[in-house]
């Protein structure tokens, strides 16, 4: 043996792939927050009036918080005024109509990503709306989807093509004053996706966005509605990666979701935001509110995700079961390396009958990395015969990580049942000696493990999604051991 | 193909292997026994590389090559097999694509081209006939709620795929009712070759009825006090490891350990 250096202490050194930047000029409003801010963002996107009051309300109750500070996080102080809040790329004054019109140093860009937009979306049979800063440049599939009456489309667009269904849904499930961060996107939100997805629907095929943060210093405040008529079925898939950067970026996204009667949303997430680098320097800061709303009876809302980036995670996608027998899920992954932290988890709230929530949740930590489970099941009087079960499992890898659990259990009605289970190990040494003893390389083997660890939550993700996270993983946990 | 030469290890510090020499040729099988704490399973985890066992003095030449210098995997590439006393769950991963991975890496090491699924697949199946193993093993994660005798079996399968040159089964009966001892040793007299050399660490004569040794060496202390064939497995069943010490070496007349191996 290799002495010291094979103790399974080291989880540093992983370098970040998608480290570059494209050099396309920004159209960028100069950094600062204040009404007028908003009026500019609002006009340049020629916002209708309501919308724009909308905003300044937001605005106005964001004013009156605080920044939370209940999370197992250790945050540097953030400037909000010293943050740009509104960057297009340059070749925004005329859109391109078709993928053959984009910047191809944009498309160079996603290829880069291993997103070769147009054919991964051909092959793949996915349609992909990309975001890149903070306006769409391109949409794929438009046509087949709109054949089944589907909507998939920009924020931006939504609001300019279908304005009484983003009113009518907009801030239903996260109001404007909903926290501080849902309140600061609220008030500044640039661009995001819009779904629609009419009665009785079943969505031909998997949609999916990408993201990227690209101008430096830029907060990047996405908007994301999913409105699933009676009786539809939609998946979503979200996945995102951002260039190397020193100075940390503030990410505020929020995800709106609305099932109505019997009707079914999966959204999944793989998310690779820059980390920062092994001496915690830099990364995005993420904080995102996702909430799912179960509107109608036997509706069902199933979150996935796959969280590996970021310097600092603050994400709770969440489930209201208003609906009798609606279902809520939450599956997830998160990994913290280096000095990535996360505090993350799910609310599951039990409104109507019989609803039922569950609840896997995988901490990996790595380095230094601090990785927290943060858990609310709330049972409320109405909700007889409501079952939740959550299942709560942490990794540790190496001496200097740490792994923690916030379960929060209200129930107020006696018929509720609530099961709870949680484990915490370390990856074993006996673990990996057995792997190398079968000629498998110690990289090799902790990813594998890794992967054995996660496999009840990458089971839920789409096919190609599943394979991208793994090897998410692998990267991530690069130079781990050894 | 395997030579050690004043073999001295320590593990959290203290000497457990104090001077042992042992030489086994391609085709044998060689029998070690001996009392608890003898030193028995270091011997095994020794070979195999396993951080912590720490080796003080002595050389252990395996085909030529010093094996002390190589890294775990790099040895289990080289072809030595390790068969756990207690073999490690790691759950949600697959037997069999454990397996294959397994296979593939040593394969590549070699300079061999890695199997596809459906080559490894014709593979694996050829291997558990021979050994009356069912293929429910495969579909599980490995040894993840699998009894103690389905361990063992599943530690026997591996090595029929992995075909080692050198196979360590560390005290692969202790556990097992006369039936799965049965398989294991079947398993065990299958993979018999000329071209591989095996060492079988017992503690009880037992599994020797099944697998017929060629040579069987007492180790007591981190060293081999005696050497012998079969019977004297046998001698020690009946007489008890504290025989040893009564100078019962002698009256069996074997030849002591250090006597065949000193030049």
């Amino acid at each position: 043996m290799s002495g010291e250096k094979s103790t399974i202490d080291g989880l540093v050194e992983q370098k970040y792939q998608h480290g570059f930047v494209t050099d396309i000029e920004s159209d960028t409003l100069p950094p600062g927050l204040s009404e007028d801010v908003i009026r500019v963002i609002s006009a340049r996107k020629n916002e209708p009036e309501w919308l724009l009051e909308w905003r300044l309300k937001a605005y106005a109750s964001w004013l009156d918080m605080q920044q939370p500070d209940w999370a197992h996080l250790n945050i540097d102080a953030i400037d909000f005024q010293a943050i740009s809040y509104f960057s297009a790329p340059k070749s925004d004054k005329d859109r391109p109509q078709s993928l053959d019109d984009v910047d191809p140093k944009l498309l160079e860009t996603y290829d880069k990503l291993g997103v070769p937009l147009h054919e991964r979306a051909r092959l793949a049979g996915v349609a992909v709306d990309a975001v890149f800063d903070s306006v769409s440049v391109g949409t794929t599939f438009k046509a087949e989807l709109m054949k089944a009456g589907v909507v998939f489309c920009s924020f931006s667009e939504a609001v300019k093509d279908h304005p009484e269904l983003v009113q009518k849904y907009l801030g239903t499930v996260v109001p404007q004053r909903d926290n501080f961060f849902a309140a600061l996107n609220s008030a500044v939100f640039t661009d995001g996706s819009f779904v629609f997805i009419p009665k009785g629907v079943r969505c031909p095929m998997e949609l999916s966005t990408y993201f990227r943060i690209n101008a430096a210093e830029t907060g990047q405040f996405e908007r994301t509605l999913i409105v699933a008529e009676e009786g539809s079925h939609v998946s979503y898939l979200e996945g995102c990666t951002a260039p190397m950067r020193d100075e940390n970026q503030l990410h505020a996204a929020v995800v709106e979701l609305v099932a109505l009667e019997d009707a079914n949303i999966k959204y999944s997430t793989v998310q690779n935001w820059y980390p920062g680098d092994e001496n915690g320097l830099g990364g995005i800061y993420n904080f995102v509110t996702k909430r799912g709303d179960c509107r109608g009876p036997r509706s069902r809302i199933s979150w996935t995700q796959v969280e590996t980036g970021s310097a600092i995670t603050w994400k709770y996608p969440s489930c209201i079961l208003r609906g009798d027998d609606s279902v809520g899920e939450f599956y997830s992954v998160a990994l913290t390396n280096n000095y990535q932290q996360a505090d993350t988890g799910t609310k599951m709230i039990h409104i109507g009958r019989n609803t039922r929530s569950k609840v896997i949740s995988k901490g990996i930590s790595a380095g230094h990395g601090q990785n927290a489970y943060r858990g609310l099941v709330r049972m409320t009087p109405k909700a007889e015969n409501a079952r939740n079960y959550t299942q709560c499992d942490s990794m540790l890898i190496g001496k200097k990580c740490g792994a923690h659990t916030f379960p929060y259990i209200e129930v107020r009605n006696p018929s509720a049942k609530v099961e709870h289970e949680a484990t915490t190990s370390r990856i074993g040494e006996d673990q990996l000696f057995y792997c190398l003893q079968r000629g498998i390389s110690e990289e090799d083997a902790v990813s594998m493990i890794v992967d054995g660890f996660c496999k009840q939550v990458f089971k839920e993700l789409p096919m190609e999604f599943a394979v991208e996270a793994k090897a998410l993983l692998e990267v991530s946990l690069e130079g781990a051991v050894g | 193909m395997l030579k050690i030469k004043n073999l001295h290890a320590n593990v959290a510090g203290k000497e457990i292997l104090k001077g042992l020499n042992l030489e086994l040729k391609a085709g044998e099988i060689h029998a070690i026994m001996g009392p608890n704490g003898a030193g028995k399973s270091t011997l095994g985890n020794v070979l195999a590389g396993r951080e912590g066992y720490e080796v003080t003095r002595g050389e252990v030449i395996f085909n030529g090559k010093n094996l002390l210098e190589l890294e775990p995997e790099e040895r289990a590439c080289e072809g030595v097999f390790l068969a756990f006393q207690y073999p490690v769950e790691i759950p949600g991963v697959n037997n069999t694509y454990f397996l294959r991975a397994a296979l593939n890496a040593q394969r590549k090491y070699r300079g061999e081209a890695e199997l596809d699924s459906v080559g490894f697949l014709r593979l694996v199946r050829e291997k558990l006939e021979v050994l009356h193993i069912g293929d429910e093993l495969l579909h599980r994660a490995v040894n993840e709620g699998f009894s103690g005798g389905e361990k063992k079996r599943n530690e026997i399968f591996q090595m029929a795929v992995l075909e080692p040159t050198l196979a360590i089964l560390d005290e692969t009966d202790s556990g097992l009712d006369i039936d799965a001892l049965k398989t294991v040793a079947e398993g065990v007299n299958r993979l018999r070759s000329a071209d591989r050399g095996m060492i079988v660490i017992t503690h009880y004569q037992r599994l020797l009825d099944y697998i017929v040794p060629d040579k069987v060496h007492v180790l007591a202390d981190g060293k081999l006090v005696a050497t012998g064939g079969a019977e004297l497995a046998l001698k020690l069943e009946e007489q008890g490891y504290a025989w040893l010490e009564d100078g019962g070496i002698a009256s069996l007349g074997v030849e002591s350990a250090g006597q065949v191996l000193q030049p």
